[in-house]
């Protein structure tokens, strides 16, 4: 007779010891380009030091650090409006393209009336419309908020849609005989095979989005990095203006970071089965 | 009227397509009945018809001598992929049967998954993933999700057709035993003429497309069934007559 409990189909999991291990993967993957990173670095402080080439057109990457920390009053209160800018019009936009997703997939004939229009939609550079944004709704918050959600609309609503499509179609026609119907299905099986598309549209949209509120001040605005940037640009300080990046790249690394962990927590039986397949 | 599933006169036409030509069959309460038929005998579209998926051209179901009059599906079908979600639990995989076909609220449909877990000595499996189940670990559950389905007949489309061939005796095996308990009645569709002899009471041979049946096959086996069972004269002569009957209805020559 088949021995009906035995454990032995059964993988063992030791969760801390795979997080303990997972952690030192991720530190030495992310040990190369650390390097790297480094290596450019110190080519360009090299660079810099030794050549004729002016400070106010290139500055070692010390004075840049240097600059930027004796100016981080300024700094700091100018990071603050963009990020603001980028949380809430990409949480306008998440909003948003998760309806409009809802929508396209509930209705294929709505589907196939707008994705083309969508698609079409991404061959106009979205950020030249900036300066149009600051004549129709001035230098307040909102034209920025618009422009954010404009930029990061497509890659979330992308996402979703194609992560509705790529729900096994055995799933369906399961929940299908059990009789279950369209918003059953939708919550019970699209819906969470949709999460790995949705958090790939997600990482993508947080990228374009900080550029999008730096964009969004340069074209006019009372604060912010983009306004940070272009002053200290104005008056030569190149120093400034290249901290003023370190501090967006530093933005968009974090925002990008928590993307992920978000991920994780949302769905971790992912990256675990994922492990598994390996 | 004998009680259970009664099909009679099925057809089923895709333009000029026949898929389903005048299909008549029928499983008693209790009964272990298998469909033998090659690859492309308008399987999949007998089992969207069955299980309420698409509706039959002409024909009907009946069950216990009533029509079904919009009443639902008798079947619970079981996909030869286990199709588990694997951002469920295996509890809650099986608790959608309830909480789906069932109608019971979710914390409810939980318990109930954790005590049919339990009878099918899967309890200690109840709070783990998919992911870190093997292939004929995942299936057991998937057979677990059918039966919370609570559905008079359990539908099994090749159930054990993707696994290896020693998990598929093995789990052939745990069925045979399962259903020794239970006595669910059973419409098993295989293409594998041992697995019939194994696990069946009476088994249809279905011919090429337009399926019909070709013939129909008492297994005098006891009960439960052994490998070693395989191996008798009878099980022997019974194989070779479902072989040939196979190939009547495919065309061949035996």
């Amino acid at each position: 007779m088949v021995n009906v409990s035995s454990t032995t189909w059964f993988l063992p999991v030791r969760p801390w010891i795979n997080d303990v291990k997972s952690v030192l993967r991720s530190l030495r993957l992310s040990l190369a380009p650390l390097v790297l990173l480094a290596v450019l670095l110190a080519i360009w402080e090299i660079y810099s030091r030794s050549s004729t080439i002016g400070d106010n057109v290139l500055p070692p990457f010390s004075r840049v650090l240097t600059a930027g920390w004796a100016d981080r009053q300024s700094l700091w209160e100018n990071t603050v409006p963009t990020v603001r800018e980028v949380m809430i019009g990409f949480a306008v936009s998440v909003a948003f393209a998760f309806v409009i997703s809802v929508l396209l997939d509930l209705s294929p004939r709505a589907n196939r009336a707008v994705m083309p229009l969508l698609i079409g939609s991404q061959t106009v550079p979205l950020v030249v419309l900036a300066p149009l944004f600051v004549i129709w709704f001035g230098f307040g918050f909102l034209p920025k908020i618009l422009l954010v959600t404009l930029v990061t609309f497509f890659p979330v609503v992308v996402g979703l849609v194609d992560g509705y499509a790529s729900t096994e179609r055995d799933a369906v026609t399961l929940l299908r005989t059990m009789g279950a119907g369209k918003v059953s299905v939708f919550t019970l099986v699209r819906l969470p095979s949709a999460l790995p598309g949705f958090f790939t549209g997600l990482r993508i949209g947080i990228t374009y989005a900080v550029v999008a509120a730096i964009f969004a001040e340069y074209a006019g605005a009372v604060s912010g990095l983009g306004v940070y940037i272009r002053g200290a640009s104005g008056s030569f300080r190149t120093d400034l203006v290249l901290a003023g990046v370190v501090v967006a790249a530093l933005i968009t690394l974090g925002l990008y970071g928590l993307t992920i962990v978000v991920q994780r927590l949302c769905m971790p039986w992912y990256a675990a089965s994922r492990k598994v397949l390996e | 009227m004998n009680r259970g599933i009664a099909v009679d006169a099925l057809t089923k036409a895709y333009g000029d397509l026949d898929v389903l030509n005048g299909l008549n069959l029928h499983v008693d309460r209790g009964e272990f009945v298998s469909i033998l038929g090659p690859s492309g005998c308008g399987k999949s579209t007998l089992l969207s018809v069955l299980t309420g998926i698409e509706s039959a051209d002409s024909g009907s179901i009946a069950i216990d001598g009533q029509g079904l009059a919009g009443s639902g599906s008798p079947f619970a079908w079981m996909p030869q992929t286990d199709v588990l979600l694997p951002w469920r639990s295996v509890s809650d995989n099986v608790a959608l049967g309830y909480q789906v076909a069932g109608g019971v609220r979710k914390s409810q449909a939980r318990k109930q998954a954790g005590e049919l877990l339990g009878t099918f000595g899967l309890r200690e499996f109840a709070d783990s993933h998919p992911y870190q189940l093997s292939g004929g670990m995942r299936q057991r559950v998937a057979l677990a999700r059918t039966i919370a389905q609570g559905r008079d007949i359990l539908l099994l489309d090749e159930p054990f057709g993707a696994l290896d061939a020693i998990t598929r005796t093995e789990l052939q095996l745990w069925l045979d035993q399962i259903w020794g308990r239970e006595r669910f009645t059973v419409l098993l569709i295989t293409h594998d003429v041992r697995e019939a002899v194994l696990l069946s009471d009476r088994i249809y041979v279905f011919s090429e497309r337009p399926a019909r049946v070709v013939g129909e096959f008492d297994v005098p086996l006891e009960r439960p069934r052994t490998m070693s069972m395989l191996a008798g004269d009878q099980a022997k002569q019974l194989e070779l007559d479902l072989l040939r009957a196979l190939h009547v209805g495919s065309g061949d020559a035996p």
